[in-house]
């Protein structure tokens, strides 16, 4: 057993020195006060310079959440009590107008997103040659920092084409017919309790439409930044694919090092009409806290989307490893009849971090299909939870799921769950579920030291080995970074 | 090259080696046989330094170093290599995964420059064919699904892919049928020369047909019996281990 106490020994001291991402930028910053009230429900709605509807469905769901209870007693997970009064709601970084160019931008966010290996700039540059050979395909990319969105790139480029891709402050002005449409319809406002706060306070986050049978050129992407201290982070994301339309959409973020536990609160909102495609991918990085489990960030995120047409396609690919606390089910609604939703995930919890994560199908149309690929690595103390629901509605005739749950413990101080609800309300339904649970065994350690590989290595590699399933759901470009973070580095694999 | 000095090995507080000597030059093929049970795999695991034996005396030395006292990953790059009796799976990793990081953490602690996709696929597509194996297996999950007979040539494969000084093969011959026994064992003797050694563990004298040895011994008991020229493969092929007291029966 020795070798697999020092195993989750060496996970653990890597794992903290990996979180390279703990620097804060010093920049300046125009800060809400603290605490939580209508006036400041007015005031981020004023500093967005919104119009009244939008104020007036923000003042709606602060008085329902006022009336709502945390949702602390079916997820498993335990923490102390939030003090929701005790954190700035607004925070964002000093800039006279929105930037209209990325020489406006101010340097030092510049550099912050260099450092993330994020070079907004370079990006641009780079990606436009490459791009312009027809080699690589370029991605446009949504920086958000903080409360607010710093620059968008490639958007004149989309712009052509027809693809808004801008913040969802932006949007409010330049598309108002469309957010007001869809904004709230796929999770409305008295949803849950952290959908309903980020109705109430959510800042930015990124807007897209793809029209009528366009397919998006690029991958877009957003990168999500916390900053502030004692700033919770509500972004909110849209994304709208007209009929017959494709897009692929990433997002990645990351947060200081702090002692304190930061909230995170989003909420994303997809709707695919008939045809239509979305791939939406998260490698979600946010602080974990340190080793004996202080600070970190309290990740509570409703993410939804709406197969609204026929033959619709809505895949989720998800990989967390950050955060404290992982509170997340991104879900499918099956309306069109041939709708597909996937959900594909990798989570990985160390030290102390806890994830109560899954997702919710529910078949609506007929034949309306899904496929659940859960894969939960459970290191040093951590606790995670796979919640799942399948449901069928009558009318789905010939509806299919399959899901496959699979845990891997390192060590034996922590845990794995798996708790499916399954449904089915129709006949012809089938719904299949397996669930699997290993360790990483002596043996295949062993054999893998004997051929050379560092004990972390090994790790590393067997791990990536047990999430391969996902993992080739990514694209190309965040394959590779979620590689590195799934195990540790993993050394030269082959591209 | 490696000098075994009353060797004592336990497991879980049962003595399994009880008193290993064993020399091996550069150059030389040693074979050990003996019954099941007699500790042949026992010596081969804590010469390759798995977890859960007690060294309680002796010592091992290789190429003057302290094997005992090395991680099994610094012996992997010293140039000890094992072919395991029963090679593990690793679902996901694909066997060139598996050899290319292998490949690349060993050229890294000895110091010397990794290998490109494009250097270490030219490597391993040689000696793949040379074991005539498909590029097929290469993309598949280590051992996952590879019949018994394909994980010994997956072992070979490592091996001539690793190259390593001082080879171990357990029981590499079981499983194999005539026609992969031949490969194997030319993919065996390809690698001999003189800077390197084997250590070949065998139940059949049919395998140093193809592999002749330099020297025989018998494990029993935890010791090493009896050792002579590969005539006592024949005799023992002949006789079993009767001679040392053994009941065939067990
Ligand atoms: N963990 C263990 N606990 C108790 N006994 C063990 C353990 N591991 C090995 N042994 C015992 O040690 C002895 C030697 O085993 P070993 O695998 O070395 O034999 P072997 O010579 O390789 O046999 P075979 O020819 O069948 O491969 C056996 O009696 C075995 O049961
Ligand atoms: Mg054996």
């Amino acid at each position: 057993m020795a070798a697999t106490t020092e195993t989750v020994e060496q996970v653990r001291a890597v794992t903290e020195q990996k979180y390279k991402y703990g620097f804060t930028t010093d920049i300046e910053s125009d800060v809400a006060p603290k605490g939580l009230n209508e006036d400041i429900v007015r005031f981020i709605s004023a500093k967005k310079e919104e119009p009244e509807w939008l104020l007036e469905w923000r003042l709606k769901a602060f008085r329902v959440w006022q009336e709502m209870e945390e949702p602390r007693h079916w997820a498993k997970l335990s923490f102390p009590p939030i003090d929701y009064q005790d954190a700035h709601y607004y925070a964002a970084p000093k800039m006279k107008d929105r930037p209209k160019s990325l020489d406006e931008v101010d340097p030092e966010l510049l550099k912050t997103y260099e450092k993330l290996g994020i070079p907004l700039r370079e990006q641009e540059i780079l990606a436009g040659v490459e791009g312009a050979e027809g080699k690589s395909p370029a991605i446009a990319v949504d920086a958000v920092f903080d409360s607010v969105s710093v620059a968008t790139t490639f958007k004149a480029k989309l712009e052509e084409m027809g693809i808004i891709f801008c913040a969802i402050s932006e949007a409010v002005h330049k598309c108002p017919e469309l957010v007001q449409k869809y904004l709230g319809s796929v999770v409305p406002y008295t949803d849950n309790f952290y959908a309903t706060l980020n109705c109430a306070v959510f800042t930015d986050g990124s807007f897209v439409y793809i029209p009528k049978g366009v397919r998006c050129p690029m991958e877009l992407s957003t990168y999500f930044r916390i900053n502030q201290a004692n700033t919770g982070q509500f972004e909110r994301t849209l994304i709208i694919a007209d009929e017959g339309s494709y897009v692929s959409y990433l997002e990645g973020c990351t947060a200081p090092q702090r002692d304190e536990n930061q909230l995170h609160a989003a909420v994303v909102e997809l709707v695919a009409l008939d045809d239509a495609q979305i791939k939406y991918s998260t490698v979600q990085n946010w602080y974990p806290g340190n080793a004996e489990g202080v600070g970190g960030i309290y990740n509570f995120v409703t993410k939804r989307g709406a197969c609204r047409g026929r033959n619709s396609k809505i895949s989720w690919t998800q990989v967390e490893t950050g955060s404290a606390i992982t509170w997340k089910y991104p879900s499918c609604i099956l309306q069109g009849d041939n709708s597909v939703g996937e959900f594909y995930s990798v989570a990985i919890t160390n030290n102390f971090q806890q994830a109560d994560t899954g997702t919710k199908m529910i078949h609506i149309g007929k034949n309306t299909r899904s496929t659940i690929v859960s894969k939960g690595i459970s290191a040093g103390r951590a606790q995670q939870t796979y919640r799942g629901l399948v449901k069928i509605l009558p009318k789905a005739e010939g509806a299919r799921n399959h899901t496959q749950c699979d845990s891997l413990l390192i060590g034996d101080q922590c845990g794995a769950h798996t708790v499916p609800y399954i449904e089915n309300r129709n006949r012809t339904a089938r719904v299949e579920h397996e669930a699997t649970t290993a360790k990483i065994s002596e043996d295949q350690l062993f054999y893998c030291r004997q051929r050379g590989l560092s004990e972390e290595d090994a790790v590393s590699l067997i791990v990536n080995g047990f999430c391969k399933e996902v993992l080739k759901e990514l694209p190309m470009e965040f394959a590779v970074e979620a590689q590195k973070l799934v195990g540790i580095s993993l050394e030269g694999s082959v591209g | 090259m490696i000098e075994i000095k009353n060797l004592h090995a336990t497991v879980d507080g049962k003595e399994i080696l009880k008193g290993i000597d064993l020399t091996i030059n550069p150059g030389e093929v040693h074979a050990i046989m003996g019954p099941n049970g007699s500790g042949k795999s026992t010596l081969s695991y804590v010469l390759a330094g798995r977890d859960g034996y007690e060294i309680t005396e002796g010592s091992v030395s290789f190429f003057g170093k302290d094997l005992l006292e090395m991680e099994p990953e610094e012996r992997a790059a010293a140039g000890l290599f094992l072919a395991f009796q029963y090679p593990v799976e690793i679902p996901g990793v694909a066997n060139t995964t598996f050899l290319k990081s292998a490949l690349n953490a060993i050229r890294k602690q000895r110091g010397e420059p990794e290998l490109d996709a494009m250097q270490f696929l030219k490597l391993v597509r040689e000696k793949t064919k040379a074991l005539s194996m498909t590029d097929e297996m290469l993309k598949r999950a280590v051992n996952v699904g590879f019949s018994g007979g394909e994980k010994k040539r997956n072992e070979t494969l490592q091996m001539a892919v690793l190259q390593p000084k001082f080879a171990i093969l357990d029981e590499t011959d079981s499983g194999l049928d005539i026609d992969a026994l031949k490969i194997v064992a030319e993919g065996v003797n390809a690698l001999r020369s003189p800077e390197r050694s084997m250590l070949v563990i065998t139940h059949y004298q049919r395998l140093l047909d193809y592999i002749v040895p330099d020297h025989v011994h018998v494990l029993a008991f935890g010791k090493i019996q009896r050792s002579g020229g590969k005539e006592l493969a024949l005799e023992l092929e002949k006789n079993g281990y009767a001679e040392f007291g053994v009941n065939e029966a067990a």
